[in-house]
């Protein structure tokens, strides 16, 4: 897929260099005149950068890392048979289905809910810290990463979506009947939360610190 | 001159762009994000994937999506029927939450599109493009019909063992759903609409 070199030039600058500020949403670059101006095209509110992004994704990212306690330990379906009732974690369902030999579905759900958020709040630290921290040698490195939590983040609404389907599907009285329980809360909120935290981090604050680096040096 | 200009959302690098041609994609030099990818008649492919996801979302939302049977019972769900019952268990978040990602957000896609590319089809920008194709995008990430349905799978392999599973219309429907709305998305090229306010 690579394109003919004449059509596309990069500039030595990024756009805050320049005097300028890309909007978020339509990608016109624009002059900033005073601090609250719009894009004249969309209409969004400009900033060079995201509004206080490290410490909103730094609360976003500790919010959701105590959440993520009590989805993985309370149950999250109550299952009702024949008078007796069974409680399940997330874990002991993806068990459940290893047990039952069908361990590709015990895979997609041990990635979707309780790989995947953990592999998210792990990155976002790291990608936090490295802005803090300037670690720019890997910057190229840390974008990709960051665009790999937007890519996945949303899947770990899969298991949200099973018990809906069992609890509204099972409901036969005594016979069966499936409930959902607190632990689903929990979880609905991890994945809602390290979605707004992804969406609140700036990518461009890991290149940042490599040109006030540059700036420095020479 | 700054027309021609872009800068990578990813890491703030500026561009220059000229033509990109269809089928190619301009990505930054310096951190590899997407800068633009153009898309062949992007308007009039894109509207027809809305018009199609526009039935299918009718027929996916009114028809029963599975029936459960046990015994001689036989149980049918429609999707409205299935949050009901969560509402019903005192589930109000997540019941709220499945009903956007699953309902209002795919059918509000189908709306703001249905209003901004009807009009553009016809070389006219509706009122308040910008505001309504902002929404679309605020939108974007919040509709997730595609993983609703690998949850249908799961659920339903789940289930199997304990009665039988009888595949509704509603199904069906969804399942052409979720590769119309992705196709929707896809042809969509957003440079396109942005283009079309400065033509005013």
């Amino acid at each position: 897929m690579e394109i003919n070199r004449s059509s596309i030039t990069a500039n030595a600058a990024t756009a805050r260099e320049m005097g300028l500020v890309s909007c978020h949403r339509c990608h016109l670059l624009c002059k900033l005149y005073d601090q609250k101006s719009a894009c004249p095209r969309c209409g969004t509110s400009l900033h060079s950068r995201k509004k206080e992004s490290v410490a909103r994704t730094w609360a976003l990212v500790i919010a959701a890392s105590i959440f993520y306690i009590p989805a993985n330990i309370l149950p999250v379906t109550y299952t009702t048979s024949l008078g007796t009732v069974q409680s399940d974690t997330i874990m002991s369902g993806v068990i459940y289905f290893i047990h039952s030999d069908s361990w590709p579905i015990a895979l997609v759900i041990f990635v979707a809910s309780i790989f995947v958020p953990l592999l998210k709040l792990v990155i976002l630290i790291t990608l936090l810290l490295s802005v803090q921290l300037r670690w720019i040698s890997r910057a190229k490195d840390f974008t990709r990463l960051y665009r790999l939590t937007e890519l996945v983040g949303r899947w770990s609404m899969l298991d949200i979506y099973v018990i809906t389907v069992l609890v509204a599907l099972v409901h036969f009285d005594a016979l069966a009947d499936i409930e959902a329980g607190m632990g689903a809360l929990f979880f609905a909120m991890v994945v809602v939360i390290t979605m707004f935290a992804a969406e609140s981090f700036d990518p461009r604050l890991i290149w940042d610190n490599l040109q006030s680096t540059h700036e420095e040096k020479y | 001159m700054v027309e021609h200009l872009i800068a990578c959302h990813g890491c703030d690098l500026v561009h220059a762009l000229s033509d990109i041609p269809i089928g190619k994609t301009a990505y930054c030099s310096r951190c590899g994000s997407i800068l633009y990818r153009p898309k062949r008649d992007s308007i009039n492919r894109s509207l027809a994937f809305t018009l199609a996801g526009a039935i299918l979302f009718f027929i996916a939302n009114t028809c029963p999506f599975l029936g459960f049977k046990i015994g001689s019972k036989i149980r049918e769900t429609t999707l409205a029927s299935g949050i009901h019952q969560l509402y019903q268990q005192d589930m109000f978040i997540i019941a709220s939450l499945v009903l956007f990602t699953v309902v209002l957000v795919p059918l509000l896609h189908i709306l703001c599109m249905l209003y901004i590319l009807i009009p553009l089809r016809f070389n006219r920008n509706p009122l308040y493009l910008a505001n309504v194709f902002r929404l679309y995008l605020v939108l974007k990430p919040w509709g997730m019909l595609e993983i609703f349905m690998l949850g249908i799978l799961v659920s339903a392999i789940k289930l199997v063992k304990m009665a039988t599973i009888i595949p509704g219309t509603a199904l069906y429907a969804f399942l052409a759903l979720v590769f119309v709305l992705s196709a929707m998305t896809v042809t969509l090229d957003g440079h396109v609409v942005w283009k079309s306010i400065d033509r005013q």
